[in-house]
């Protein structure tokens, strides 16, 4: 007899099928994968970091390869929150019937939530991930995602003009990640997202300059799964709040790994860039690596590790 | 459309000390215009290596790639019987859809490759294309047979004279008096700029940059044209002459 493995989960009454998300940025919206594969066996998606405006983003190159990793200093390119309502969402609608995750990013208070209150009317969005670790023009250039009462400060505003769950994306560039979480869970935020990209930077020693124009950029691959695990455990045991955690997961094995430390979900990022089928080969891996481990439902797992 | 498979080396030989030729067997079916490319998974390293298409037929893909970097070095010392895991069909590629008759294509360095595909299809499209390939220097050269063997006029410039005209590719449209009615060209930025300076027929430019995933989601690779921005890996690299933005 073939055993059920139930490979579902639930965000803040959001049922997915499976816990896997592409990631905010690695994915666009959803278009260049669907040539590939039928998207619709992903538990959900988190579409391309969506601003008020539209944006060119930072200057070329804005790539630079690493081992087990890559450095991104795209930037922000997005056709602004109007066009991602009127062109990508409807066209999404077309090939993805599971849940959206809108992943929202902002110049100062007053753009997250303008731009949070228009996607939060979008029937097609579940989730809304609000990314504080772009810079912060009215903060005196820092992230607001750095400092907990920045961040808690976006969360209330935030929480303010919508209605549906929503989840603050977490820089891992901090001293305390603990306490960040805690505010942004006591200023009201639903869930955390964690990690986004880690500061990084690499020179091309002939040329002598870095290899990215913008100097610096986001480092992310399977290199800093280990940090993303301790972020997440860190992060689940200190909040009441479910997590989606984040950060170099490229195999089931990691899925397991990440929602043993504590995440409800798990997003997979640079690994799409690398192999366009890496979110669905991790979902079709998941049963034979829940029955390896013992495992037949895999809320079961979640923080199980203490 | 493009797709991702495994591919067999046949053949991985070098043309010039630095410049290796690399014959793979596998599903051609995704590559449907000269100037696309593929993407090269290669052991230990994270992202793919993308090389332009060379040539293909119903079963095999040759690629043309310079020893540059620690990728194409693992490159180099591949042998026949190794697979790969490519991602084939990528990019737009050259569009031979119009009304030229007298093409005129003009590859520099390892932008010669694109060109080899391009000349053999507008032939068996009953075109008359001329080549124009350039180099540093006589030692570099790959491919002047080759071209010669399809039966057009090809002409080579070296910048130190040691092979064909001495100087650059506009030097050589100068010197024959090159009389052409559309442009195709692949080659380094510097020589994209001199023949759009220097020419001004309509035309298709194939453009470089670093790229992350090398088909349109990462947004890496994206620059600015007179249509809006552009993803050079997905909407390029072959961008009009009328929508370059220098």
């Amino acid at each position: 007899m073939v055993k059920h493995y139930d490979t579902s989960v639930e965000l803040c009454g959001v049922k997915l099928d499976n816990p896997i998300i592409p990631a905010s940025g690695t994915f666009g919206f959803g278009r260049e994968f669907a040539e590939y594969y039928d998207i619709n066996c992903l538990g959900a998606i988190s579409i391309k970091g969506t601003t008020r405006d539209a944006r060119f983003g930072n200057p070329t190159p804005r790539i630079a390869e690493c081992t087990s990793g890559l450095i991104n200093s795209v930037g922000l390119q997005n056709p602004g929150i109007d066009k991602v309502i009127s062109e990508e969402l409807p066209h999404l609608r077309e090939i993805f019937h599971k849940p959206i995750v809108a992943n929202i990013s902002g110049f100062s208070l007053e753009e997250y939530e303008e731009c949070c209150a228009k996607i939060d009317k979008q029937e097609q969005v579940a989730i809304i991930e609000v990314n504080v670790s772009c810079p912060n023009v009215h903060n005196g250039g820092m992230s607001f995602g750095t400092q907990p009462e920045s961040a808690a400060e976006v969360t209330r505003r935030v929480k303010a003009v919508t209605t549906k769950p929503v989840f603050i994306k977490l820089s891992p560039n901090v001293t305390d990640i603990v306490s960040i979480a805690r505010a942004c869970e006591d200023a009201g935020a639903d869930g955390i997202c964690l990690i986004n990209t880690l500061l990084g930077m690499r020179i091309d020693t002939m040329r002598r300059r870095p290899v990215i124009a913008n100097k610096m950029g986001g480092f992310s691959g399977d290199a800093i799964f280990p940090v993303a695990v301790r972020m997440v455990y860190q992060v689940a045991n200190s909040c009441h709040i479910p997590v989606m955690g984040c950060g170099g997961i490229s195999s089931a094995s990691d899925v397991i790994e990440m929602m043993m430390a504590g995440a409800t979900a798990v997003q997979v990022g640079a690994a799409n860039l690398k192999n366009p089928y890496a979110s669905k080969e991790i979902i079709e891996a998941l049963p034979a690596e829940m029955e390896r481990l013992g495992i037949e439902r895999l809320s079961d797992i979640i923080g199980i590790v203490k | 459309m493009y797709k991702k498979g495994l591919y067999t080396i046949i053949s991985n030989e070098p043309l010039t000390p630095a410049v290796y030729r690399m014959v793979l067997e596998g599903d051609t079916q995704y590559i449907t215009r000269s100037g696309q490319f593929i993407n090269i998974e290669l052991e230990g390293k994270f992202l793919r290596r993308p090389i332009s298409v060379a040539d293909y037929d119903a079963t095999t893909v040759t690629i043309i790639y310079k020893v540059v970097g620690r990728g194409t070095e693992q490159m180099r010392g591949m042998v026949a019987g190794q697979k790969l895991d490519i991602l084939t069909g990528l990019g737009n590629g050259f569009n031979t859809a119009n009304e030229a008759r007298r093409p005129l294509l003009v590859g520099g360095g390892v932008g010669v490759p694109p060109m080899y595909n391009l000349c053999k299809r507008l032939i068996a499209e009953g075109k008359q294309p001329q080549v124009i390939m350039g180099f540093n220097t006589s030692s570099e050269v790959f491919y002047f047979e080759e071209f010669k063997a399809l039966g057009v006029d090809v002409h080579c410039s070296t910048a130190d004279g040691t092979m064909g005209t001495k100087g650059f590719v506009t030097d050589v449209i100068r010197e024959k008096s090159l009389e052409f009615d559309y442009l195709y060209t692949c080659g380094p930025l510097p020589m994209l700029k001199a023949l759009y300076d220097n020419t001004s027929t309509d035309g298709e430019f194939s453009f470089e940059e670093r790229m992350g995933c090398g088909f349109g989601a990462c947004m890496g690779c994206t620059c600015k044209t007179k249509y809006g921005n552009k993803r050079i890996c997905k909407d390029g690299p072959v961008l009009k002459r009328e929508e370059i933005i220098w």
